[in-house]
């Protein structure tokens, strides 16, 4: 398990959905750029240009490598979520430290059907453990397969 | 006795209790009050008017706090223990044997004059939402411990009262601090923040001072006294004065050192009990703790710049219960390691063998950091040395020197192990500090990498502890993702549940 071959990717809508919301806050830099270039007389594009290439950043590539990053894998009974363009993390949850699952959505996960599956454990550091961008059902069927394997172990 | 107890008041001088501490919260604000009112003229006159007002609300109080006792009743059922409550609104709460995770008693000062105990009965929910009850007489308090132990422990119910309280004479105690251990405990807790806090406010009003603190020349004066011999000495008896300066800051240093250690640790006594190490300390405040054994996530042994050199010790106990909120249980605040062995015995831990395979950290780590403080340091002091005018540029040369010498120490010292049964991590400058995590214990494992370590090879090892920390900063990523297989494969033979009730699995096997 020390490549990151075996992992599975999440649902290409989390791209969307990531796309979106930095949508949202280049909406919020282009208004703001855009009253900057007008007080600065004559159109230089002084501010426009950095700007653009700002939110060309936060929208394509960054979504992009974001995605790329991410994988999650449930072999061996054990949750392994990696993510991280900068800083890698790699962290493993063996279902028998579950100690209790949610299955959350917000109003935008909602509307591309995806859901965030957080395991919570024991510990002190990674208390709860996340993984953002799965659809709804695979969401909810891992839910229950993590829930099966802890009952197994519990008898 | 009847299995079913009827239901039962607190100990009837926990309301005097109550009403003694209550009067000392209301008498300091209404002098307060008095005073800043009452502040001009006419004092006596005005008073008379607001004495019967106070009267009468501390009347009211006592009054409410009377009625508040009579209602507190606590029943110890077949199954739990319910406490019912409350004046105008009543509040019940029931709590079952199966769900409490121990009894702890407290005895602040002013019960324990009047020997009456607080018991709380801690469920694991955290905090404030334990079931406490204010005060019952020290017998009492024992009696319930016992009975509720009893009860977890699903034996018959054999009535604790029956027998009036622990008879038998205690066994030795694993470990204990006498007075002389405790004053040189008090010694080694020098307390650096009170005295720059005194310096600070020294100087800031000093006016408040009967002399001035940094007054050289009234040292001079004072030291002189009639042979005036000081004064001829010029130049050094300028440094004297700033001695004797320090001096008495050191002394008050290890005067609060001293009397916090003495209060929190007075009369130190661990025992081993059939439920887990127990633990009562204290002068004023006396606490009595129960750690169950089964319940111990890791130990932490530490130390201290200064105290090292002598020998001296700390042992954490780094538990899934809370200790009035820090997670780390002392077992042992200040002993030599041959103390600590034992008592790291009972816990089912051990100490490192001889034999353990040390490891360090990459140098290439290590290296990095200190290029990474150079980058931002090595510039600073540059243009410090061309801009700045004096010897300012000192300073960031002197974190840099800091910088350099911390790691190439931490990097000389900080070492890591693993053996088939616990993980070792020896790390820190000023206070080392060594963790030893059993393998099965932990919750989660994560390999983080930085931008930097990825092109370097190395990685850090995070791994999930109940109550605490664990981690190995600097290691080759091979290394890690070996010992994440090795630990993983170790957590995956057993289930949470099975960690937590080792014990009462073992006890009904």
């Amino acid at each position: 398990m020390d490549d990151t071959a075996d992992l599975t990717q999440l649902d290409p809508r989390y791209k969307t959905m990531m796309r979106l919301v930095a949508a949202i806050f280049a909406a919020f830099l282009f208004v703001a750029a855009s009253i900057a270039e007008m007080a600065i007389p004559g159109w230089t594009g002084i501010v426009w240009v950095p700007a653009l290439l700002v939110i060309l950043y936060v929208v394509i590539w960054l979504p992009m490598r974001r995605f790329a990053a991410r994988g999650y894998s449930l072999a061996e009974e054990r949750l392994r979520v990696v993510r991280g363009v900068l800083f890698r993390s790699d962290t493993v949850v063996p279902f028998g430290r579950v100690q209790h699952i949610d299955v959350d959505q917000g109003p935008l996960e909602r509307a591309f059907q995806l859901a965030t599956l957080t395991v919570h454990t024991a510990g002190s550091h990674n208390a709860s453990v996340s993984l953002p961008g799965l659809a709804h059902e695979d969401a909810v069927a891992m839910r229950e397969e993590i829930r099966a394997a802890i009952r197994r172990d519990t008898r | 006795m009847q299995p079913v107890q009827s239901p039962q008041r607190t100990d009837p001088r926990s309301f005097a209790v109550r009403a003694v501490m209550m009067l000392f919260q209301l008498v300091v604000p209404m002098g307060i009050a008095a005073v800043t009112i009452f502040d001009e003229g006419e004092f006596a006159g005005r008073i008379a008017y607001a004495v019967p007002f106070i009267v009468a609300i501390i009347l009211f109080n006592v009054a409410v706090a009377y009625l508040q006792w009579t209602r507190l009743t606590y029943t110890v059922g077949e199954a739990d223990i319910r406490v019912e409550s409350g004046l105008l609104s009543r509040a019940a709460r029931s709590v079952p044997y199966e769900r409490i995770q121990d009894v702890s008693l407290e005895q602040k000062l002013l019960p324990r004059l009047f020997g009456l105990v607080e018991v709380k009965f801690e469920t694991g929910a955290g905090g404030k939402e334990d079931l406490a009850l204010t005060y019952l007489s020290e017998a009492e308090g024992e009696r319930l411990r016992e009975l509720v132990r009893e009860r977890r422990e699903g034996d018959a119910p054999a009535m604790a009262d029956t027998v009036p309280a622990k008879a038998p004479p205690e066994a030795a105690p694993l470990f204990a601090m006498d007075g002389k251990r405790v004053l040189t405990f008090g010694l080694f807790e020098f307390s650096l923040a009170v005295v720059a806090v005194i310096g600070g406010l020294a100087q800031q009003f000093e006016f408040l001072l009967p002399f001035d603190l940094w007054d050289i020349d009234g040292w001079q004066e004072r030291l002189a006294g009639p042979g005036q011999w000081l004064a001829g000495l010029g130049p050094l008896a300028q440094v004297v004065g700033i001695v004797m300066a320090l001096a008495s800051l050191s002394l008050i240093g290890f005067a609060t050192g001293i009397v916090r250690t003495a209060l929190r640790e007075w009369d130190f006594r661990l025992d081993r009990t059939a439920k887990g190490l127990r633990r009562r300390r204290g002068l004023l405040t006396r606490t009595d703790l129960v750690m169950p054994v089964h319940r111990v996530q890791a130990l932490r042994v530490e130390t201290g710049f200064l105290r090292r050199l002598f020998g001296w010790h700390s042992l954490k106990v780094v538990s899934l219960a809370s200790d009035s909120g820090a997670a780390n249980h002392e077992a042992v605040p200040f002993g030599q390691m041959d103390e600590i062995a034992p008592v790291v015995a009972e816990t089912g831990f051990a100490l490192p063998p001889q034999d353990t395979g040390w490891m360090r950290a990459m140098d290439r780590y290590r290296f990095d950091k200190i290029v990474l403080a150079a980058i931002v340091l090595l510039p600073a002091t540059i243009a410090a040395i061309f801009i700045a005018d004096s010897v300012q540029w000192l300073i960031p040369a002197g974190v840099l020197g800091a910088a350099v010498v911390h790691n190439w120490w931490r990097w000389r010292h900080d070492r890591h192990a693993i053996d088939a049964r616990q993980i070792y991590s020896l790390h820190g400058w000023f206070s080392p500090s060594l963790a030893i995590g059993s393998r099965v214990k932990l919750q989660s494992v994560e390999i983080l990498q930085g931008p930097i370590a990825r092109r370097r090879g190395y990685a850090s090892l995070l791994l999930g502890l109940a109550g605490g920390n664990l981690r190995v900063h600097g290691m080759p990523v091979e290394r890690a993702r070996e010992w994440r297989a090795g630990i993983l494969d170790s957590i995956g033979r057993t289930d949470f549940s099975e960690l937590v009730e080792a014990q009462v699995d073992a006890r009904a096997a």
